[in-house]
């Protein structure tokens, strides 16, 4: 099986704290695979990791390529689109430069990102900014969607969303796994069992446990290394 | 009434060129987090050019045609002075904002002593049409034609630079830069052009800036000092108006000129006090700071 992500002996230091100590783990190519673990275990830092964003020893491939000494767009070029915790849309920007300023390909999928999320398409000239929670959500993978990059990493989508608006963004997602890879962090464990197929849970900055979404159905694994009772 | 009349405009004029010397600074410390002090250096330089080309030319030149080069030549060289300072000095230390800060006044001082040793400390005296001297009656004002030229190329600038940053891929990828620089890189584009293109215009501006300040404000004398003390008020301009906001700073940028030539006027004559204009505008920042600190246009962050 080829992999979309490798991460062997990845370590990362912020602000003199040891977040990542060590943390190796592959993700194979296609379908979505959930990073999980509580608060604080370094979810997020392990996908900054993958984008270059933050510093780091050790070896992440991408798609295949080493990415040692690789700046952060060269990174995103291989073909990764990366959808933040804080989704990260530009406030200032209109819905239309936001996408433009994504495009990286000579025919972008526009009617990809329209058709799966409409509203996006009646608002281009609206500012991000004054944009609600879901739909910049939406924007923040509509951005990533046009270039029909083979691996998405997607932080938290469901974040601070209301349950309607959740399902819709599940929804996308599950589509747009069908064509790439997804590394997945997600809190909401339904959204992880209705998306993902495979897991890798972190614990202080080390892999605890891989293996298949299906251990979710464990109760007394998931509230050791979740801390919390598996959903249904 | 004809008096407010003149200093409204005078102020709109001086205005004009702090727009230009502070639009750029803003673009560079929004973008790339530097406080760049070398673009004083830049609008010197600028001048410079334009003198120096100046001196080059026939005497049969017709001083229009000499000024528009005057111009061209100020333009280029604070654009090259920006180039290779971003180019040699900045872009090895990306990521160290002291080492930045310092190698950009080190520049500066470094610059204007070469300035001063190649030049000597008295001003030059800069061609420019016979023109520039006179008035244009406007309705019952009388207005200095310098002070229409300086307002003419501090708006241009503003229209172009609002074109370029709204309409064009570059300016997109500017305008998002200084919101969130690494959510740019992370969708796959190159900052550091855009970083270069940023010092680029900023330093073509800030050489505009000097060349129109020694042409309608100075007397025509061009000295190597006088680059650091626009730079003074550009940095002003640039924290009221709120980093990284071009609006900001052409608003900011009028609101300190108008507030200068009537302090100047009012003050200095009536109150004997000759330099409350300077002293007014050291006050606005400082209400600025405290009621608003990031700028009337600036982000919260």
């Amino acid at each position: 099986m080829s992999h979309a992500i490798e991460l062997d002996d990845v370590h990362v230091s912020l602000g003199g704290s040891h977040v990542l100590q060590g943390v190796s783990f592959s993700v194979p190519t296609g379908g979505v695979t959930a990073l999980l673990g509580r608060n604080g275990v370094g979810k997020t830092t392990t996908l900054r990791a993958v984008m270059g964003l933050a510093a780091h020893t050790g070896v992440v491939r991408v798609l295949g390529h080493d990415t040692r000494g690789l700046a952060v767009h060269r990174i995103a070029r291989l073909g990764v689109g990366y959808v933040p915790e804080d989704r990260d849309v530009f406030a200032g920007l209109t819905v239309a430069e936001n996408l433009r300023l994504a495009e990286r390909v000579e025919a972008p999928a526009y009617d990809d990102a329209f058709a799966l999320f409409p509203d996006l398409a009646a608002r281009v000239r609206q500012r991000a900014g004054s944009l609600s929670g879901g739909q910049q959500q939406m924007l923040a993978i509509a951005r990533v969607l046009l270039n029909r990059w083979p691996l998405l990493v997607v932080d938290e989508p469901s974040k601070g969303l209301a349950p309607k608006l959740v399902g819709e963004v599940a929804e996308a997602l599950a589509r747009v796994a069908t064509t790439s890879t997804i590394l997945l962090v997600e809190q909401n464990l339904a959204v992880v069992r209705r998306l993902a197929e495979r897991m890798v849970v972190l614990d202080h900055g080390r892999v605890v446990h891989q293996g298949p979404v299906g251990d979710l159905d464990d109760p007394d694994l998931t509230r050791q290394l979740l801390g919390v009772a598996a959903a249904r | 009434m004809t008096i407010f009349l003149s200093l409204t405009f005078a102020g709109l004029a001086l205005g004009a060129v702090y727009f230009l010397a502070a639009s750029g600074l803003s673009l560079i410390y929004g973008l790339m987090d530097i406080l760049n002090f070398a673009h004083g250096m830049f609008m010197t330089l600028g001048a410079y050019a334009g003198w120096d080309l100046a001196t080059h030319l026939p005497a049969s030149t017709p001083s229009a045609v000499t000024f528009a080069l005057e111009v061209l030549a100020a333009v280029a060289g604070g654009a090259l002075a920006a180039l290779l300072t971003e180019v040699v000095f900045i872009r090895p230390l990306y990521g160290k904002p002291l080492s930045q800060v310092l190698v950009t006044i080190g520049l500066d001082l470094a610059v204007v002593a070469l300035l001063l040793g190649g030049f000597g400390a008295n001003s030059l005296s800069l061609p420019v049409p016979l023109w520039f001297l006179e008035a244009t009656h406007v309705g019952s004002v009388l207005l200095p034609n310098a002070d229409f030229v300086a307002l003419v190329g501090g708006v241009v600038v503003l229209v172009a630079l609002e074109w370029f940053l709204r309409r064009t891929r570059f300016g997109i990828v500017i305008r998002a830069g200084v919101e969130n620089r690494e959510m740019v890189s992370a969708l796959g584009v190159d900052v550091g052009r855009a970083f270069t293109l940023v010092f680029v215009i900023g330093g073509a501006m800030a050489g505009l800036a000097g060349l129109l300040y020694t042409a309608v404000f100075t007397g025509d004398l061009l000295s190597p000092l006088q680059g650091d003390g626009l730079l003074i008020f550009a940095f002003i301009v640039v924290v009221i108006g709120g980093l990284g906001s071009i609006r900001g700073s052409a608003v900011a940028a009028v609101v300190v000129g108008l507030l200068q030539d009537y302090a100047n006027y009012y003050g200095g004559q009536h109150a004997g006090f000759s330099e409350i204009g300077n002293l007014s505008t050291v006050l606005l920042l400082a209400l600025v700071l405290e009621i608003r600190p990031r700028g009337l246009f600036g982000r919260a962050t």
